[in-house]
């Protein structure tokens, strides 16, 4: 009888012969919920009682607790629920806190970053001073400071003062209770797309992470939903790629460290926001094409609750959200970040004619690093970026965080400037290599949309289990990339072209 | 409510329910961590672990089950921190999860972390563990948050209606979590033997019950708790049969 090979078949026999008992005309397993959700209710009610000198009516008789309790409960947070969940002012709601979070994350970052720049690159000539003087080989030079430690320090400076504002802030927002409140508002959003409700969870946790968002989408259990909300949650920006986009935004189009400062914030304000929202709708217009073509099928049906506001712990959000959040990602961007750096050195400095030897310093031309990016330029022109930005990205497949600092890794030491003195003059570099206001959007809109990191495909492969899905987590949200940034770019020719 | 139909994922590793713990091979009791979401069962794990699991106030954090050493005048306890959910139904991969540990792994205790501003819906989880394992300690959690909005609970006569010991905790302040471990350390140790008091289903439902897990007996040979094993054949779960013949089969 134990045999597990006959064990299962003896159970459904059981089964079978169990089947079909109703109870007073009801279901046999109404009935058992039925009776043990009333059991449940019935200690409950005997077992609570209104407290002394509770808020109204203390000497109000025993027997309604439940009921007062739900009474007392439309104060304060049951209003701030009605107001941040209806149709049209929760969506409004949603915007106005999120835009406050970014505005802050823009003007605070400010400063710090310039002074953290200031002092990383100050360091970094110290350090060129005392190679010098131990006359230190030029390429051992090039490749500790110039390439591992110059990248090391954009990485610091461009990322870190952004993430010690936006996280504790978005911390604080967790712990209020306010993300499933977020998630509560695009719930309808998607099931009109054909999604899971829940998927408005896994997208809101993908700002965290886009790694932990694929995880969590372990919450949703039919598996055409659960693929769906994998593949397209690269589509929110993660932490990683939060502060590239700030940092854009607020040079090209907060006119960063130019007067008129405020309305230079606001508008970059704006900027991320709209980015965000481009981010929420490629989802939704990806999912609905998923659940359109290869992910049909009719949405499930959740609960979903919404826990009660609690006030937030500040001690608690610092620690979390700098040792669990932002040294976390840091860590992880430098770990990457040096040796990238160092790649990105050697790549700049090994010309193709002459590999064997490693040069003091190219004389230009034909380095690894200028081939590669000549022979992606032609792409990355029609993207409305260039070859560097390309292979910044290539090479930031790691981690997002580095391809900003990859790509001016890549412009410093191909020789176009030779000191860099702080974040202050990033625009400076930027600009000297071409840049404009749309090179930046397209490489927002590039960093927004395009294949999630290693991390986070190696995550989806382990969840998914199958290399198809994942090839496909890679491929389409790169063809979407593409396909916006080549509208875009080719959409602001045309305008220049019409209007001269 | 989900459908059930949707549960067993074709195509989709299963979220594996009892992946060897290195912790819990070590021959140390091993005590399960359940709640429905958001009563801050992970803050609870945290603080008897000392690890700094990730807390949110976000329904649907614990994903995954995670395993911790909990340390207490001089005895080591493996505490295994549930998904949280609202029953044990077999309703969604976390119900699943929940159940299979509780039913298969057969901790030595299980902590239910309840959250005493809605009592009625946590308590319902509650009769469901204890249908299971008589071996439950409730902790009564959050009833800072309770007394604000004018409940109070009297935790003695939930102790006595329940038929096991609740210990009232405000985990977030580490209120109660001493006499927390001391309750699952008498419950381990056999000096405290919770009866739980059981609903009792309609006349039907108790007789076939009763037959059916006769017919069990030989099979289960006491390591699972035949009455419930019966109720769940009853009541037509689509996934009991598959969880018991893969812990069958896995040894």
């Amino acid at each position: 009888m134990a045999d597990p090979k006959t064990m299962p078949a003896y159970l459904v026999r059981l089964q079978a012969d169990a089947s079909g008992l109703t109870i007073d005309g009801q279901d046999v397993r109404d009935h058992m919920v039925g009776t043990l959700y009333r059991r449940a209710e019935q200690i409950a009610d005997a077992c609570s009682h209104a407290a002394a000198g509770a808020a109204s009516g203390a000497t109000a008789p025993a027997p309604a607790p439940a009921a007062s309790s739900r009474l007392r409960r439309k104060s304060w947070d049951s209003r701030l629920d009605d107001l941040l969940t209806a149709p049209l002012w929760g969506l409004l709601a949603m915007l106005g806190v999120l835009g406050v979070l970014f505005w802050l994350t823009l003007v605070g970052a400010n400063y710090p970053s310039r002074l953290l720049g200031r002092l990383l690159f100050g360091l970094g000539d110290a350090l060129s001073a005392l190679f010098r003087a131990a006359h230190a080989p030029d390429w051992l030079h090039g490749l500790l400071v110039l390439g591992m430690y110059r990248s090391l320090a954009w990485v610091v400076a461009v990322m870190l003062p952004p993430m010690a504002i936006f996280f504790p802030l978005f911390t604080l927002l967790e712990d209020f209770g306010y993300l499933p409140r977020v998630a509560f508002n695009l719930d309808s959003l998607f099931r009109r797309a054909g999604a899971h409700g829940k998927q408005s969870l896994t997208m809101s946790m993908g700002f965290g992470c886009n790694a932990a968002g694929v995880i969590a989408c372990r919450v949703i259990d039919s598996p055409r939903e659960r693929l769906i909300a994998i593949v397209t949650n690269t589509f929110v920006p993660c932490n990683g790629r939060f502060p590239t986009l700030i940092a854009l935004a607020s040079i090209f189009f907060g006119g960063m460290g130019v007067a008129g400062a405020t309305r230079g914030a606001i508008a970059a304000t704006a900027v991320v926001l709209a980015l965000v929202l481009a981010g929420i709708a490629v989802t939704l217009l990806v999912s609905r094409l998923l659940a359109g073509t290869v992910l049909r099928g009719i949405p499930s049906v959740f609960v979903l609750e919404l826990p009660p506001y609690r006030l937030p712990q500040p001690g608690r959000i610092l620690v979390r959200s700098i040792f669990d959040r932002t040294l976390f990602v840091l860590t992880r961007a430098a770990m990457i970040a040096a040796p990238a750096g160092a790649l990105v050195w050697i790549m700049a400095n090994v010309s193709i004619s002459n590999t064997a030897g490693i040069p003091g310093g190219a004389v230009g031309g034909d380095t690894i690093l200028s081939v590669v990016a000549s022979l992606l330029a032609p792409l990355g022109r029609f993207l409305g970026m260039d070859g560097y930005v390309l292979t910044g990205f290539l090479l930031g497949l790691p981690a997002n965080e580095i391809v900003l600092p990859i790509t001016l890794m890549g412009y410093t030491s191909a020789g176009t400037l030779t000191e860099v003195e702080g974040l202050a003059s990033l625009r400076g570099v930027l600009v000297a290599n071409g840049w404009t206001s749309l090179t930046a959007l397209c490489v927002m809109l590039f960093s927004l949309l395009h294949f999630p990191c290693g991390t986070t495909l190696l995550t989806i492969y382990r969840e998914t289990g199958s290399r198809k899905w994942t090839a496909l987590a890679a491929l389409l949200p790169t063809a979407v990339a593409v396909t916006v940034c080549a509208l875009v770019a080719g959409g602001a020719r045309l305008i220049v072209a019409a209007f001269p | 409510m989900l459908d059930a139909s949707t549960i067993a994922s074709p195509g989709m590793p299963p979220v594996k329910p009892l992946q060897a713990s290195r912790l819990a091979l070590s021959g140390r009791p091993v005590v399960a961590l359940a709640g429905n979401p958001n009563t801050g069962k992970s803050t609870v794990f945290n603080a008897l672990t000392g690890l700094r699991q990730h807390t949110g106030n976000w329904p649907g954090k614990t994903v995954a089950r995670h395993d911790g050493l909990c340390v207490s005048a001089g005895r080591e306890l493996v505490l295994v921190d549930l998904p949280g959910t609202y029953s044990l139904l077999a309703n969604s991969a976390e119900e699943v999860i929940a159940r299979d540990f509780i039913c298969f792994a057969r901790p030595d205790a299980t902590i239910v972390v309840v959250d005493a501003t809605c009592l009625r819906r946590n308590l319902n989880l509650v009769l469901q563990v204890a249908e299971i394992t008589p071996r439950v300690v409730v902790c009564l959690n959050l009833i800072d948050e309770a007394r604000r909005k004018g409940i109070e609970i009297d935790a003695p006569a939930l102790a006595r209606d329940l038929g096991v010991p609740v210990v009232p905790a405000v985990a977030r302040d580490g209120l109660g979590l001493d006499q927390l471990v001391a309750t699952v350390l008498a419950v381990v140790d056999g000096q405290v033997v919770p009866q739980p008091v059981l609903p009792r289903y309609a006349h039907d439902v108790e007789t076939r019950a009763a037959r059916i897990a006769a017919a069990l007996e030989p099979m289960l040979d006491g390591r699972l708790n035949r009455r419930w094993v019966a109720l769940r054949l009853i009541e037509g779960d689509p996934t009991i049969i598959q969880s018991i013949a893969e812990q069958r089969i896995d040894g």
